[in-house]
């Protein structure tokens, strides 16, 4: 067994669209190392979410892959069937998604979806009670064998959140995915939830890969980050390389937004300027070359090389190659 | 909860009045004096003029309406003015005919209705789906009475595998059930119709919520998060429809029991029209309203209890 928990190898996702192909995902390589937390960074609409869809393979009905490996716990996605595919859903690897509020089904209490979701176990209805109480208790709900009656409605956001997590890790699953679960959250109840991720994280023993496009949040709890931009990747590195040398000017122009960073006072926060680039007719050349402040006559033709800046750091920019 | 009863029950109150005075006024309007009407074309003025002031109708409108509340607070919808026996009674006789004549047309168009929905949703845009729904708009804009009539002439005069009038045996349940067919299927087509085109549409929205995709990443079997989560939602706005269309299945079944001769609250309606029977049409009204405002009462209150969200706002 490879010490990789998720292989991703030259993953490309398109939707069909009336006007082409539109290539949400274009060659993304990614790793997920046991144990570890993975965060994926980059600003909406760059191919996160379409990521994780493919993952779990629950992607839109217009989606296809044109290529691709997606290897977990040595078996690749793309060739299971649907079966196969359901079984390893809510078990080996769980999601936690992105609004609280609307992923729990409304009209069903919390202990009913906690105890459905264990339909796989063979324990009475009392003994999977019970797994629901421990969980809630292991992510900080209070009384939590009476809560198991209440609506997810009844509970606030940050609570359902938790809820979530419970949810999510109930099973013990090999690798967690957490798309944006802090976004919906105001600040104080993110840094609880990541705390929260981190120790059950250490406890339970899993690997996770982070969604997020909150850079502190990134920094704050992953070892290893991967940004994206427009369906590529285009930088990868320890989290203490990308964000202290960040070598590709996306990268850089992130960090110089995040609002955290900005120390002198402005009437206006900075921005990125210019747009993703049309997905469905792609430009030559370097994908960022319109938003970029360093470009030069290479970019507009030739694709950057994925190359290594310094040890686990990568990179694809023509700046760092010359 | 008890305050949104009180609240329901004030609202139903004010609208039963609402309908009767506004019956009363329409009643006035219609040419024919009931009196005259009574006693024959040989009648003299004088005996339509003591009729008249015996049936409370050379009083002012206004005072007419509040002597009818007034009575109505006794529980006395007043006397039929053909057979002198209570309103009440015969309303109250021929009420639970129409009663099952709507509950099963409801049920049965619930039954086929409502799982079409849930198909052609899960099989959108198959050809099945297609097809399902150029049925239910055909079915929708089928009237109640030419469904009545199409079906009398097939199933009952050309292939006579049902009755063709009446409500059947008093006491044999068998054969008022098969009495109870053909106008059940009259109100209930346009219903399949209906009640599959809307839960196909509200299916299709909730299958697209956060949560059933939540539902899908924890591996739930396909059949547990169509039938069990997404269903229970998918079916609010049905019971709701159901609830409001009380009014139409009462109008539908006042033609489908004058096309099948049966005993019912319509055909008592149209019978005592034509005869200018004004205590009756007024207390079969004013039962029908009744049966209006409870029905989307009920259907209120059973959508708070399938929706918790409701519930707590009740």
């Amino acid at each position: 067994m490879s010490s990789d928990v998720l292989t991703v190898t030259d993953l490309s996702v398109h939707y069909r669209t009336d006007h082409g192909a539109l290539q949400a995902l274009r060659h993304v390589n990614l790793d997920v190392p046991r144990g570890s937390i993975v965060g994926v960074v980059g600003e909406s609409g760059c191919g996160k979410s379409t990521l994780i869809a493919s993952i779990i393979r629950l992607l839109a009905g217009n989606a296809f892959i044109p290529n691709g490996r997606i290897e977990f716990e040595s078996r690749n996605l793309l060739d299971l069937d649907e079966a196969a595919m359901r079984d390893l859903r809510g078990n080996r690897m769980s999601v936690v998604f992105q609004d609280p509020m609307s992923t729990l089904n409304p009209v069903l209490t919390i202990g009913r979806q906690m105890t459905d979701i264990q339909y796989r176990r063979n324990a009475s209805r009392a003994d999977k009670q019970r797994r629901a109480v421990e969980m809630l208790a292991r992510v900080g709900i209070s009384d939590p064998a009476s809560r198991l009656g209440q609506f997810p409605h009844e509970f606030s956001g940050g609570m359902q959140q938790r809820i979530s997590i419970a949810m999510a890790l109930q099973a013990e699953p090999a690798l967690l995915i957490a798309d944006e679960p802090t976004t919906a959250l105001d600040a104080t109840l993110e840094v609880q939830i990541i705390h929260l991720l981190k120790d059950l994280q250490t406890n339970i023993g899993c690997s996770i890969l982070f969604i997020s496009h909150h850079l502190g949040v990134i920094a704050e709890l992953c070892d290893y980050v991967v940004v994206m931009y427009a369906g590529e990747i285009v930088e990868e590195g320890t989290a203490r390389d990308v964000f202290h040398r960040p070598a590709h000017p996306y990268t850089e122009k992130l960090l110089q937004c995040d609002p955290a960073g900005i120390a002198a006072k402005s009437r206006s926060l900075p921005t990125i300027p210019g747009e993703i680039p049309d997905l469905v007719e792609l430009p030559a050349g370097c994908i960022f070359k319109n938003r970029c402040g360093y470009v030069m006559e290479r970019c507009d033709n030739v694709v950057p090389a994925w190359t290594e800046s310094a040890g686990t750091h990568f990179v694809s920019c023509h700046r760092t190659q010359t | 909860m008890l305050l949104y009863l009180i609240k329901r029950v004030t609202l139903g109150v004010v609208i039963v009045m609402l309908a009767v005075t506004l019956l009363f006024c329409m009643i006035h309007l219609v040419p024919g004096d009931p009196a005259r009407i009574l006693l024959g074309p040989r009648a003299t003025p004088e005996l339509i003029a003591s009729m008249s002031a015996r049936m409370g109708l050379d009083l002012p409108m206004p005072v007419q309406v509040l002597r009818f509340f007034a009575n109505l607070l006794r529980g006395d919808l007043g006397m039929d003015i053909i057979t002198n026996r209570p309103v009440t009674e015969i309303v109250f006789g021929q009420l639970p005919y129409t009663l099952w004549l709507i509950f099963t047309a409801i049920v049965f168009a619930a039954l086929i209705g409502i799982p079409l929905g849930c198909y052609s949703a899960l099989h959108r845009n198959t050809l099945a789906d297609r097809i399902t729904g150029v049925v239910s708009v055909a079915c929708i804009t089928a009237p109640a009475f030419v469904v009545a009539l199409c079906s009398l002439l097939l199933f009952a005069v050309t292939l006579q595998w049902f009755p063709a009038v009446g409500a059947g045996t008093r006491g044999d349940v068998a054969d008022q059930a098969v009495h109870l067919v053909l106008p059940a299927f009259a109100i209930g087509l346009s219903w399949i119709g209906y009640l599959a085109r809307l839960v196909r549409a509200s299916m299709l929205e909730v299958m697209g919520e956060n949560h059933i995709r939540t539902a899908r990443a924890y591996g739930l079997p396909e059949r547990v998060v169509v039938y069990r989560y997404a269903l229970k939602l998918a079916v609010l706005p049905t019971v709701t429809v159901i609830g409001v269309g009380m009014g139409f299945l009462l109008s539908a079944a006042l033609f489908t029991e004058i096309v099948f001769a049966r005993p019912g609250i319509g055909k008592l309606i149209y019978d005592s029209i034509v005869t200018r029977n004004y205590p009756v049409v007024m207390g079969s009204v004013l039962i029908s309203t009744v049966l209006f405002v409870i029905s989307t009462t009920v259907s209120d209150l059973v959508n708070a209890w399938l929706d918790p969200r409701i519930r707590t706002s009740l």
